[in-house]
């Protein structure tokens, strides 16, 4: 059997259980085949940080890490986390250590509607633990997967440049 | 008395949403749940143009877990059409569809999966009309019109003698130019919760005008104002798309209906048939003497407004407004035409009118400046309307230089050098010369649509902390903070000790609107004397309580002094009241005929825009790259200036979009590019290597501090800049939009170097 992964009810796979770490701790839910992790994320944990917009994998607001990795939880379907770790804008919020990432925001008025800024936080998570010490140009193709309609990225840039810089 | 030193206004504060914004704690309509609440599915037409023969939602409703259906049949005991100018928007579809995607039912059940499965089964039957396709097709119509004409709006205004004075140029330049029909985008589509309740409304909506919805919402089910509760949580963008009301009626119709709460929340796809910008086609004559005088200026416009009229009056005014350009020329004519289409109704997006304007004017300033063998910097500068002079007869005089800001700009750029630079061959240029580099500029004022009509109190509490009290919707301009600042500066109390209570019309004063850059220059005016209005009343308790005048009492920081003695602002409230509680209420009204004289005329401000660019183009493949750009913002005093340039470069960041690629395509009525992969928008890669904005502050406003409104005029000048970069770089005039680059290699290919190519008709 897969890790992490139960038998879902005999009459046709209605509902899969799933058990994996959500921000750090155990978690386990009951979800559709085709439920997608955000709704998942969104309906059972409550977790409404993680936001909808393009469902087409285009504009990263649905992004969380997936042991992580960004992925698109609007188009990813929740089952897959079974056995891995998921981070949401929430599970980063707590965690101290990537404060200088979110004060680099606050300083830079690197958000403005807030509506991208979960997905944008998060996949520049993922791009500073594999680089910790990205050029302006590395920090654009690591992002260029999240869309920010308010800022016109610059402020978001300098940002990440200088968490990248408090965090060394 | 020296002048006091600001202590909150003009600083980076920290907004006071940064941290829900960032943790994910903010509350966006979408993440709110209410007791009972259905989920709502539309029914959309698939047909652009055709007539409703039947709709028949029995088997929709026989669904288990539906509610409700709601179709055009349901609309009784109510008023059915809605709208800002034109009230020609039916809550569903009634007689006829006019776009596709236009809802003609929807339902609500226990579920969306459910809600969808039901939507499937509402029948429709339709007897198809012929489709009104673009601004020629609506102009020479002969089958049935989307209204009762194709004709919406018309509007006009002239001044000199046009004809006379064009006879006596030295040269008459014709030209045409087409702007395309655009998305906003805003991330979070729009979203609504209504709740139809025996005692009245309840909505919580991704609104930019609460107020607004409220009087409409009220009109349409026959209810008094303070029936209607319409809550404004955070917005996910707006720029113009949720301005007025949208699906805030069909929301509520369907809860009635229904008996209970329904959450109608649209898709991308969704949002794309609820509003767009108008597409637009100008014609400009302009007639000029050899030395770069322009004495006359004759222009035609037509802005495509859709299926149904939203905000296609005014846009069809503004953009006439805006065609003639920052320019004095004694002989003007302008005609702007707004026709229906059956397509996306067209609405506000940031600067009505005012890229479609700017684009040809500013495209056709480079064309004469060339035909004439001038700079086109200093053709404009020649022509420039001069600071206190009318730029519009009739109209607020310009408040501002000019040309100094013109010059402002030039000289960061460095327009000069970067001239003489890209006129050489460039430096990283191939063996076959196929990169080209270019330089362009474009200069614009628009008259700010803003109404001076807003409302606010401030409440000082026993403790000395202050909640104040505005209507502005907070959608990213981060109008909360800056109402913060004035609050704190003007109470004379720390800025953490703020706070802000926003855009719930059971809770807060009445605002029109948050838009057309108003809300600083305006909410803000009226925050500032609300929290005036809180200063005075403390200057007179301490006056009593130091036996002293008013004018003798100092206030900083929480507290009154009078000659070294101290008393704390929660000390006065409490002894005003004789006891541990109590609290002072200010109030501030802002009207066309507030006190301080400066909201009289129209405009309340104009709105400086002005873009150089540094192109690229690649010969071979038409691609363009933008190097750098430049672009100026006029705050008149910046609030909090961070926010500042953060809206001019959000707006020159979504005008990069129209300009390179963005274009909702239309066949036949059929919207081609109905979601993000085929809809292109900005992102990280498409930022310049320089992306830069000047900063000024000429104090000229007739807001807060002299601050005047900003985040619209970014988005007005960078087609028209880029367009000249291209035009310098290749000697090829593109005059549609977006520059793709099929659209540029074509034009290189045709080799005249003057045609484009507008679209083939």
């Amino acid at each position: 059997m897969p890790n992490g992964m139960t038998e879902g009810t005999p009459n046709g796979a209605t509902e899969i259980r799933a058990r994996f770490r959500l921000n750090g701790a155990e978690a386990e839910a009951a979800v559709a085949p085709q439920t997608p992790l955000i709704d998942m994320l969104r309906g059972e944990f409550g977790l409404t940080g993680t936001k909808r917009s393009c469902d087409a994998q285009v504009c990263g607001a649905c992004a969380v890490l997936l042991d992580g990795q960004p992925v698109s939880s609007c188009t990813l379907p929740a089952f897959e986390a079974r056995g891995k770790s998921v981070l949401t804008i929430e599970g980063l919020a707590a965690d101290e250590r990537w404060s200088p990432l979110t004060e680099a925001f606050v300083n830079n008025a690197a958000f403005q509607c807030g509506f991208c800024t979960p997905g944008m936080l998060l996949a520049a998570k993922a791009l500073l633990e594999a680089d910790p010490d990205p050029s302006e140009e590395a920090i654009k193709d690591a992002l260029r997967g999240n869309v920010c309609r308010c800022t016109g990225y610059k402020k978001i840039v300098e940002a990440v440049r200088e968490a990248a810089e408090a965090m060394r | 008395m020296t002048e006091r030193e600001f202590r909150t206004v003009g600083k980076a504060v920290r907004r006071v949403d940064a941290d829900d914004k960032l943790s994910g704690r903010a509350q966006f309509t979408g993440d709110l749940t209410v007791p009972g609440m259905a989920f709502a599915k539309l029914v959309p037409s698939p047909l652009p143009h055709a007539r409703i023969v039947r709709v028949d939602a029995t088997r929709a409703r026989a669904l288990p877990g539906v509610y409700a259906a709601l179709t055009a049949a349901e609309l009784v005991n109510m008023e059915t059409r809605y709208g800002s100018d034109k009230k020609d928007r039916p809550v569903v579809a009634m007689d006829k569809v006019r776009f596709q995607g236009e809802p003609v039912a929807a339902v609500a059940a226990v579920d969306l999966a459910t809600a969808e499965a039901a939507a499937e089964l509402v029948e429709v039957e339709y007897e198809e009309l012929p489709v009104v396709s673009g601004i020629d097709a609506a102009l020479d119509w002969r089958g049935e019109p989307v209204h009762e004409s194709n004709l919406c709006h018309e509007y006009g205004y002239e001044w000199g003698d046009i004809d006379a004075a064009l006879r006596g140029c030295d040269r008459v330049f014709e030209d045409t130019f087409a702007f395309p029909m655009v998305y906003h985008y805003a991330m979070e589509p729009h979203v609504c919760i209504a709740s139809f309740e025996p005692g009245g409304v309840r909505l919580w909506t991704s609104a930019q005008h609460p107020f607004l919805v409220q009087a409409e919402i009220a009109r349409l089910f026959r209810l008094q104002l303070d029936q209607v509760q319409v809550v404004v949580p955070f917005v996910g963008g707006g720029y113009g798309s949720k301005s007025y009301t949208k699906i805030e009626p069909l929301a509520t119709a369907l809860s009635r209906e229904a008996g209970r709460p329904v959450r109608l929340a649209l898709s991308v796809e969704e949002a794309m048939r609820t509003v767009r910008r108008h597409a637009a086609k100008a014609t400009i004559r302009t007639g000029v003497m050899n030395d770069g005088t322009i004495v006359a200026r004759d222009c035609v416009g037509y802005v495509d407004t859709g299926g149904y009229t939203d905000n296609g009056v005014r846009v069809t005014e503004r953009l006439a407004d805006r065609m003639p350009g920052p320019y004095a020329i004694p002989h003007v004519r302008v005609k702007s035409y707004g026709l229906f289409t059956n397509s996306t109704p067209a609405g506000s997006y940031r600067s009505i009118g005012g890229p479609q304007a700017v684009w040809a004017c500013e495209s056709q300033m480079d064309v004469i400046a060339h035909a004439l063998g001038l700079d086109p910097f200093e053709f404009r500068v020649k022509n420039l309307v001069e600071q206190g002079e009318e730029v519009r007869r009739g109209k607020r005089p310009i408040e501002g230089d000019l040309e100094a800001a013109l010059r402002s700009v030039a000289d960061a750029f460095g327009w000069e050098e970067s001239r003489k630079r890209a006129a050489s061959a460039p430096a990283d240029a191939n063996a076959d010369g196929r990169m080209k580099r270019g330089v362009g500029f474009a200069c614009a004022v628009t008259n700010s649509g803003a109404s001076p009509t807003s409302t606010s109190l401030a409440r000082l509490h026993a403790d000395g902390s202050a909640t104040v009290y505005i209507g502005s919707a907070e959608m990213g301009q981060g109008s909360r903070s800056a109402m913060a600042q004035i609050a704190a500066e003007e109470m004379r109390i720390p800025y953490e000790k703020i706070r802000v209570v926003a855009s719930d019309t059971a809770a807060v004063p009445w605002d029109r609107s948050t838009g057309s850059s108003r809300s600083t220059t305006l909410m803000g005016l009226a925050v500032h004397d609300a929290a005036a209005d809180v200063r005075e009343q403390l200057l007179r308790l301490a006056a009593d309580h130091f036996e002293a005048f008013p004018e003798e009492i100092e206030a900083e920081d929480g507290q009154a002094s009078f000659k070294g003695e101290t008393v704390a602002f929660s000390a006065l409230v409490r002894e005003m009241f004789g006891g541990s509680g109590g609290e002072l209420i200010g109030r501030g009204y802002v009207t066309p005929k507030h006190p301080s004289g400066k909201l009289r005329q129209d405009p309340v401000f104009w709105e400086v825009s002005i873009g150089a660019a540094e192109v690229e183009v690649d010969t071979a493949t038409g691609e363009i790259r933008l190097l750098r750009y430049y672009s100026v913002s006029d705050p008149g005093k910046a609030i909090n200036p961070k926010q500042v340039e953060g809206q001019d470069e959000g707006a020159a960041m979504q005008a990069i979009g129209h300009t390179l690629f963005e274009e909702m395509l239309y066949e036949d009525g059929q919207l081609l590019n109905p979601n993000l992969v085929d809809y292109r928008v900005p992102i990280f890669t498409d930022l310049p290597d320089e992306f830069e904005t000047v900063l000024l502050e000429t104090g000229n406003g007739p807001g807060p501090y002299g601050a005047k409104g900003v985040g619209e005029g970014g988005i007005v000048c960078v087609a028209p800049a880029v367009a000249n970069a291209v035009f310098d770089a290749t000697g090829v005039r593109v005059a549609s939009l977006p520059l793709t680059p099929e659209r540029v290699w074509r034009a290189l290919q045709a080799q005249d170097g003057v045609s484009g190519g507008l679209p083939p008709k």
